[in-house]
């Protein structure tokens, strides 16, 4: 990096997202915009309309899955290196979701890696994060207050084994984002020896055929139908996107146990708000832990905090004496995990 | 800590009640002693551990993290120990401590050295063992159960009435290894507390048709008066009040206990009295929230108590005598004790269910419920028993209301609209009166529901609003001045009686006909 050339002219925020002038390209725009690149499929990140987009080849499917085959004039498939406007961009996995990347740009004298949204926990629902080294680390902050330091996903996962057998004539109801989490609960199921059918509500089916095709065993799956009656969900699983909770959709279910699988559920007030009554602390994104490990293992020169709690995170770098400042982006949503 | 911990974890998150009892009869069941007496002195409030402050668990914690990111976090998280708990930035082998060596350890070190003790046992706990740890420590775990609740869970387990846990309950201590060994089939411990609570005597609900079957002349009647029941006992000089679950309420009520000059147990209702005629239940309210009442509000708001019935008398048990024989006795002993703040509940003179009725309908002061019918033979026997004891409310008084919020249920209601915040109009405004979650049928609940989505005109978590159309008849048993109150007014036992879909919003109620019912 040379002192002459500052790196926000080689990336930085505008009201559609973050811009890099020299390859002329958005990464994760919340608007349309000609040329975007995307980390992934999650909405916020992911959105139709724009021109050409570069993407890892799961992302793009996903968008075809959410959007139609039309929500974009041209996709350009990436795995590993490519060049745009004579600028390098590498895709690196981010461990968040299927298909999900980390953006590294780099001009020769200066290399950004934007994290998007990550997570180093196990997941067998996508392929692991690794670390795209870079001067300067654009990273998330969904989890950045040190009170959050995620337990282990299987530990999370057997507690709602232990709380299905404690109570067998009720069914557990588990709220879950359609894309990442849905899948990850599932496989994380089936890994702690769950063999039963588990039932999804109808806004989970496509996301979670396309993690099958992807080789990803979630085993025998079925619709959440009332075709047997509500007796025939006693002391079963099911899985639904949390909006459907309000929905009358719950209504089907015999006295159902409302669990849900988020990071946020490490804070009880959060968990009590939501009416959950058992809270399970699985997160897609980095905790405390993970967010300054990988700020330490990276050691970039500058980092860049954005979407969510900036200010701690920030405050961390300053207390290890490493340049940091927040990124205020606007249009990503902050609660979604 | 962990079974602890876990047990915590469940009741928190735990909405009703029966739940919350399941949970903590499963925790009596796997938790072994001594470690379930202590946690069950937890849930009681008998566990007196008085020197863990907030203010020292900020100092310990301070000296830990940054101020900054302490704050932060802080200000997320909204809960002090939770916080700690969380954001504690050292861990060691989690060596799991048993709850009993945790209670005697923090028992018995000295103020000074309590933080290096606690900082020390949380670095080597989980984060939800450091929270029920640090729980534990302050006192008042928050976990929406009372002393009651625990006592009704534990007769669960035992499988025996709550009234008999209630009565030995005074003469216990933690860790309650006699009450365990009673409970899992030993032998039953003699109480040996002096001035103990004896288990109440309670009614059950009825009306003219019920009482239809009953002679008028094999009964007593009396008013039903709004204050509290209690038992006021004096037992070789040692003094005290109970409330009807056994909760000893002496030292909020001096005036009271200064007034037991006699050896024995007496059932009555706890009042305020001013010149004569009794207060609203609202004064007497005031008084039970203090621990420690100051010679101002002794004076503005005296308690006294109404004599119902005697259960001893100078060391002899009349509880199996028949009930006239009680009240003779009892009104000879009100009138020797000749103390202003102890008199009798006057018996009501009547001769057939319908003078009762017009008795009833005109009762002498605003303070009664309605009326009690006791049978004259009756022995004085604990619990809710039908066929004794009875008691015929007035009428619940109602209001047209109309439906402004609604939120969601659970458990059985999962996914229905089932709480909902009503209000009454003050001038163009509607102000928000009360909420009711029951009196409704299941067809009333998915008609409600249904109104709910279809008119929402906005969300809040799991709390929409809606648009304020749908009149709602409201029934309550009485109305307290509040300052807690947007609308100044507490609803007491608010519940749906109807579903006015024939009225418009703008005929519902006003709050100054309501403010006259007070």
């Amino acid at each position: 990096m040379t002192a002459s050339r500052p790196p926000e002219q080689l990336l930085h925020p505008r009201p559609e997202g973050l811009y890099c002038p020299a390859g002329d390209f958005f990464i994760d725009p919340v608007r349309p915009v000609p040329r975007a690149m995307i980390t992934h499929g999650h909405a916020d990140h992911a959105r139709a309309g724009h021109g050409t987009v570069w993407a890892s080849p799961q992302t793009l499917d996903i968008m075809a899955i959410r959007y139609g085959e039309a929500f974009c004039d041209t996709r350009i498939p990436v795995e590993g290196q490519t060049e745009a406007g004579g600028i390098r961009v590498a895709f690196t996995p981010a461990g968040h979701v299927l298909g999900s990347c980390q953006i590294t740009v780099d001009d020769g004298s200066t290399a950004i890696t934007v994290s998007g949204d990550y997570a180093r926990a196990d997941n067998p629902a996508c392929a692991p994060f690794q670390l795209a080294p870079c001067d300067i680390f654009v990273t998330e902050a969904t989890f950045g207050l040190p009170v959050f330091n995620h337990p282990a996903p299987l530990s999370e996962i057997e507690k709602l084994l232990r709380s299905v057998a404690a109570q067998p004539d009720r069914c557990h109801l588990v709220g879950a984002y359609a894309l990442g989490k849905a899948q990850r609960v599932i496989a994380l199921l089936r890994q702690a020896g769950w063999e039963q059918p588990i039932y999804i509500h109808g806004a989970l089916q496509r996301l979670c055929d396309y993690h099958i095709e992807q080789g990803i065993d979630l085993g025998d799956l079925r619709p959440a139908t009332t075709g047997d009656g509500k007796a025939a969900f006693k002391g079963q699983i099911i899985l639904g996107p949390p909006s459907a909770f309000a929905a009358t959709w719950a209504q089907r279910f015999p006295d159902p146990v409302i669990c849900f699988a988020s990071g946020w559920m490490q804070v009880r007030a959060r968990a009590r708000q939501r009416g959950v009554e058992l809270p399970l602390i699985l997160s897609d994104h980095a905790d405390w832990q993970d967010l300054t490990r990988t700020i330490q293992e990276l050691a970039p020169q500058q980092v860049w905090v954005t979407h969510g709690r900036e200010d701690a995170l920030v405050r961390w770098c300053e207390l290890n004496q490493i340049a940091a400042r927040p990124l205020r982006l606007v249009g990503y949503e902050e609660e979604a995990d | 800590m962990q079974s602890f911990a876990r047990v915590l974890e469940q009741l928190a998150f735990t909405p009703s009640r029966n739940g919350k009892i399941a949970h903590l009869v499963e925790a009596f069941r796997s938790m072994p002693d001594p470690e379930r007496g202590y946690a069950l002195a937890a849930f009681t409030g008998d566990l007196a551990l008085r020197n863990v402050t907030p203010s020292l668990l900020r100092g310990l914690v301070a000296e830990e993290t940054d101020a900054e990111l302490f704050r932060l976090s802080y200000e997320f998280v909204g809960d002090l120990a939770e916080t700690v708990a969380l954001i504690w930035p050292h861990s060691g082998t989690v060596a799991d401590m048993p709850l009993t060596d945790a209670v005697e350890e923090l028992a018995a070190t000295a103020k000074a050295e309590l933080p290096a003790l606690i900082a020390r046992r949380l670095t080597h706990m989980t984060p939800s063992q450091r929270y029920a740890y640090l729980k534990l420590a302050t006192g008042g775990l928050r976990v929406g159960v009372s002393a009651q609740l625990a006592r009704t869970a534990l007769a669960r387990f035992g499988g025996v009435e709550v009234t008999e846990i209630e009565e030995l309950w005074h003469g216990l201590s933690p860790p309650y290894l006699p009450l365990f060994a009673w409970l899992e089939g030993g032998e039953k411990p003699v109480s040996l507390a002096a001035a103990p609570f004896r288990p109440v005597m309670l009614s059950t609900a009825t009306n003219l048709d019920d009482l239809a079957e009953f002679a008028p002349a094999d009964f007593t009647a009396e008013w039903k008066w709004d204050g509290i029941r209690v038992q006021a006992v004096n037992d070789s000089g040692t003094r005290r009040l109970y409330s009807r679950t056994g909760e000893d309420i002496s030292r909020s009520f001096p005036d009271v206990i200064g007034a037991l000059n006699f050896e024995g147990t007496l059932d009555g209702e706890l009042l305020v009295k001013r010149g004569g005629g009794i207060a609203p239940f609202g004064d007497l309210q005031k008084r039970l929230g203090r621990k420690k009442p100051g010679k101002a509000i002794l004076a503005s708001h005296p308690a006294a108590f109404r004599a119902y019935d005697l259960l001893f008398w100078n060391g002899e048990d009349w509880r199996t005598r028949p009930l006239v024989q009680r009240q003779t006795r009892l009104r000879d002993v009100v009138a020797e004790l000749s103390d202003p703040r102890i008199d009798l509940s006057p018996a009501l003179a009547f001769a057939s269910w319908q003078e009762l009725a017009e008795l009833r309908a005109n009762p002498p002061e605003s303070v009664v419920e309605g009326v009690m019918i006791k049978r004259r033979g009756s022995a004085y026997v604990a619990g809710r028993k039908r066929g004794n004891w009875f008691k015929w409310k007035h009428d619940p008084m109602l209001v047209d209301a109309v439906m402004l919020y609604a939120q969601r249920g659970h458990g059985k209601r999962s996914g229905y609209y089932s709480d909902f915040t009503f209000g009454v109009w003050q001038g163009n405004h509607l102000v928000p009166v009360g909420k009711a979650y029951f009196g409704f049928t299941d067809a009333e609940l998915k008609e409600l529901d249904r109104f709910v989505r279809n008119n929402t005109t906005d969300r809040f978590g799991p709390v929409r609003a809606v648009k304020p159309e749908l009149v709602l008849e409201v029934a309550f048993e009485g109305l307290n001045q509040s300052s807690r109150h947007k609308s100044g007014l507490a609803m007491r036992f608010p519940r749906i009686n109807r579903i006015r879909t024939d009225k418009p919003a703008s005929e519902a109620g006003t709050l100054d006909e309501l403010k006259q019912l007070l």
